[in-house]
């Protein structure tokens, strides 16, 4: 019988080989060159001014980004207001009572594929629901967009979460004679704590990065964001987009960078304490 | 190489110490299998016994931390050696795992995987030669209607014949077995019993088994391992009536293991 | 209040937040709709086809922008694919433990970055260096200005760097599945693959690529759909011309960009056009995630009879 010739399936091997290196070298690079441009270009930025001021037109001196740091942590707590309680509750329907049920079916294919739907599309549906019929912008519009993009998010790993809880634990409650709902809150829900409070931070640093939907319902200002529920209210994301796009000033595109490095260093840091959290849980358990 | 009988050896383990990382696992075992007959290796769980199966293909190479040491002799070449190229060996000594591994494609794919690797072969070439190892595996006549289908729609035991068929179909010269029949249900494994016997005919075959009755029933010779040492090795009848060491009489007769 | 009384409202109050999903899924429907209702019953199908893009005249195509969506996503999955299939094959299979945990981690933590950072990075550093090396370099060198759809008009902006970045941004995204889905395979059946006598890539390619096609094949899905309606990440380096692509070079513009960067002046028929294209959005994401879905099913179920 012909054999096949060793040689051209090694190299094969190898070249594939030296290829994938140079992948992850390509990839690690690049990595670091986000994240060293944006360290490099934000750490310019600040400053004493940069986080107690508020953001200022051009040519007013001292601007900062306060007003947005703030107005981006209450429109991200709004959005947590706004769609955790719900998330959690289909979460808990889902995994106690519709497990394998039609309605149970539907509900989660719908939430699978609306965690796919782009977040600009939540933005134009809130736009449509709060801001045109209101005649106004307000961050609490930017909040409920948010909540809309975090729900099925936390509809599924609520789901996940207390899916992963033994049965044995929810006949042990209820054969104590406690009603289902308070097996669920006291027993059932405690018990998959750590993964659940990871799922909501999770879900939060995804949020808060979001820039698209705010820009059709929170837009954006130079006020501290007091008058959340009537008008434009400043954010970070919003504000990087307006300074990096909208204005040719060097030191508009610096406040961009500085904003932008803020951003990221809020979501790594809650990137990593979910990851925290959650590997200490799996070392007591 | 001939042993003081006049009987050809395959294999001459010589030496042999294995290493999982600082741990060792195998201490100086010297062992020649004999050519065409079935060698089974019986001991103890964690004797040794798969590490030393998983030495004579180098398969352990896959888990750095794991190493050899010393000679395993196959046709008067010392496998270990770094210059050996792996997948020509790895074609020459076959091995069939605890769990029946059918790929994940069809039955007749599963068989002529082996064979491309190797081989180049025209589309009828590769039919005739599928259908020939399916025929030696004995599995031709139950699975020729479905050569289309997964091979991991097949029952345990037909699974398991797939990968002895997948197996012989590279044309290796010996065959290693590591607990073949320890996932699939009786009739299965005399099926796969029974191949073993007609498969010696064409390939030098070592089998690690759990089961003794199935050592004593289908082996030539066996070896018997303990803490990492090759206690006693002999003829099968030999082993099992009259075992000159103590330990392999207490093994042999159930009262550990 | 008796327990049983109290647990039926329980059920009911869970139930109701779960029906919520599949509301906001029809509402996201039928609210664009209705708003884009005054430029469907103006434009009708023209609107699809038409790549007339005049605010004088008011009269608006979606043409350019559907283009645009296509092709930025369609190579930021022809560049993210493979370099994620190699670079997660090494991570589980080759690199040792030093190399491929932080590795894996660095990348999971990429994935959490936020893409308007991507968008700033591109507008600001990645533009130019398209613009000063890779272009020319393409041009030039590699003698692409003759080729059809490359041409020699570039300025850094455009499909190909919009392309480049989206698969930056995706890539984290794509390279965990993958990951994933290259552990589920047990590790017996590539022993066996390796025992028949193959290399570490015949392994793969044959082996571990079948075992997992479906989850790899969802991971494509996955990058898909994150691609298709990426905003701020294309917004600052497509260029945002209503123009027909003709070239990869060219500066265009896809349908979230056209949102982004018009939704803020537009009034009237302008604006239920901008609906409009946000339904085609909504459309072709919901297509990309049902089908996604069912296929994950369909083949989990055939999984599942093995």
């Amino acid at each position: 019988m012909k054999r096949r010739g060793l040689f051209f399936r090694k190299s094969t091997d190898a070249i594939i080989k030296l290829l994938s290196l140079v992948f992850v070298a390509l990839a690690l690079v690049v990595m670091f060159w986000i994240l060293f441009t944006v360290c490099a270009r934000g750490i310019e930025a600040f400053g004493w001014a940069f986080f107690v001021e508020p953001t200022k037109p051009y040519g007013i001196p001292d601007g900062g980004i306060a007003n947005a740091l703030l107005g981006t942590v209450f429109i991200t707590l709004g959005a947590v207001v706004i769609g955790v309680p719900p998330g959690i509750l289909g979460g808990i329907y889902l995994s106690e009572f519709a497990r394998d049920n039609v309605f149970g079916n539907v509900i989660r294919f719908s939430a699978n594929v609306m965690m796919g739907i782009p977040s600009i599309i939540c933005g134009l549906f809130v736009y449509a629901m709060l801001v045109f019929t209101t005649g106004h912008f307000s961050g609490f519009a930017g909040s409920v967009a948010l909540s809309v993009i975090m729900f099925p998010v936390i509809l599924r790993t609520t789901e996940d979460m207390l899916r992963m809880v033994p049965d044995s634990l929810r006949e042990s409650a209820l054969a104590i004679g406690m009603p289902r709902w308070r097996a669920t809150f006291s027993v059932i829900c405690r018990a998959a704590r750590s993964g659940l409070v990871t799922g909501v931070l999770l879900a939060i640093a995804r949020v808060s990065g979001e820039t698209a939907p705010l820009l059709f319902t929170a837009l954006w200002s130079d006020d501290w964001p007091f008058k959340f529920f009537s008008q434009p209210t400043a954010n970070l994301t919003v504000t990087i987009n307006e300074y990096a796009t909208n204005s040719p000033f060097q030191i508009m595109h610096t406040r961009a960078w500085g904003a932008a490095l803020v951003i990221t260093v809020i979501i790594l840091l809650l990137n990593i304490s979910c990851r925290i959290i959650f590997k200490n849980k799996e070392h007591t358990s | 190489m001939v042993n003081e009988n006049g009987d050809k050896i395959k294999i001459s383990v010589q030496n042999l110490n294995f290493f999982y990382g600082s741990h060792q696992a195998l201490f100086d075992n010297n062992l020649d299998i004999l050519e065409n007959r079935v060698t089974a290796v019986i001991g103890p769980s964690g004797c040794g016994k798969s590490t030393h199966l998983r030495a004579f293909n180098r398969i352990f190479e896959l888990y750095p931390e794991q190493r050899a040491e010393g000679s395993i002799i196959l046709d008067n070449e010392n496998i270990l050696n770094r210059g050996v190229d792996i997948l020509e060996l790895r074609r020459k000594v076959g091995m069939i795992f605890q769990k029946p591994t059918p790929f994940p494609m069809s039955v007749f794919d599963n068989v002529a995987y082996g064979l491309k690797l190797h081989f180049n072969l025209n589309k009828a070439q590769t039919a005739e030669r599928v259908e020939k190892a399916l025929c030696g595996a004995s599995l031709w006549d139950e699975v020729k209607d479905k050569l289309k289908k997964s091979g991991m729609a097949l029952s345990g035991g037909q699974q398991q014949r797939l990968c002895i068929a997948r197996a012989i179909a590279a044309e290796p010269e010996v065959l290693l077995m590591d607990e073949p029949t320890s996932a699939i249900d009786p009739v299965g494994t005399l099926k796969v019993e029974n191949l073993i016997e007609e498969l010696k005919a064409k390939f030098t075959i070592v089998i690690v088994t759990h089961n003794m009755q199935q050592a004593a029933r289908i082996s030539d010779h066996t070896a018997f391992f303990y803490e990492g040492r090759i206690i006693e090795y002999d003829r099968t009848e030999k082993i099992f009536t009259s075992p000159a060491n103590q330990k392999t009489e207490e093994y042999v007769t159930g009262r550990f293991g | 209040m008796q327990p049983e009384c109290s647990d039926r409202f329980f059920k009911i109050i869970t139930g109701a937040a779960a029906l919520l999903a599949g509301l906001l899924m029809f509402g996201f429907f039928i609210q664009l709709f209705w708003y884009a209702l005054p430029a469907i019953r103006t434009f009708g199908w023209r609107f699809l086809v038409s790549s007339e893009w005049d605010p004088v005249k008011q009269t608006y195509g979606a043409l350019p922008s559907i283009l645009g969506t296509l092709i930025t996503t369609g190579l930021a999955i022809l560049i993210a694919v493979p370099i994620c299939f190699i670079v997660s094959m090494f991570l589980v299979e080759t690199a040792p433990k030093w190399l491929s945990v932080p590795v894996s981690h660095a990348l999971d933590l990429l994935a959490a970055i936020p893409s308007i950072i991507y968008g700033m990075w591109g507008l600001f550093v990645f533009v130019p260096f398209m613009q000063n090396t890779v272009q020319p370099f393409m041009a030039d060198k590699l003698h692409l200005k003759s080729v059809p759809f490359f041409g020699n008009d570039y300025n850094g902006f455009g499909f190909l760097t919009s392309g480049i970045i989206l698969a930056l941004m995706i890539m984290p995204f794509i390279c965990a599945v993958m990951r994933d889905v290259f552990k589920m395979v047990p590790p017996v059946l590539k022993e066996s693959a390796f025992g028949a006598g193959a290399t570490s890539w015949e392994v793969t390619f044959d082996i571990t690529m079948k075992y997992g096609a479906r989850g790899l094949l969802g991971a494509v899905f996955l990058g898909l759909g994150r691609a298709v309606g990426e905003t701020m990440a294309v917004l600052f380096v497509i260029g945002n011309i209503q123009t027909v692509p003709k070239s990869l070079f060219q500066a265009g513009t896809t349908i979230a960009a056209t949102l982004a960067n018009n939704f803020a002046e537009a009034e009237g028929i302008f604006r239920s056009a901008l609906f409009e294209l946000g339904l085609i959005l909504l459309a072709m994401s919901f297509l990309i995630q049902v089908l996604a879905q069912l296929w994950l099913k369909r083949v989990s179920r055939q999984m599942g009879e093995k």
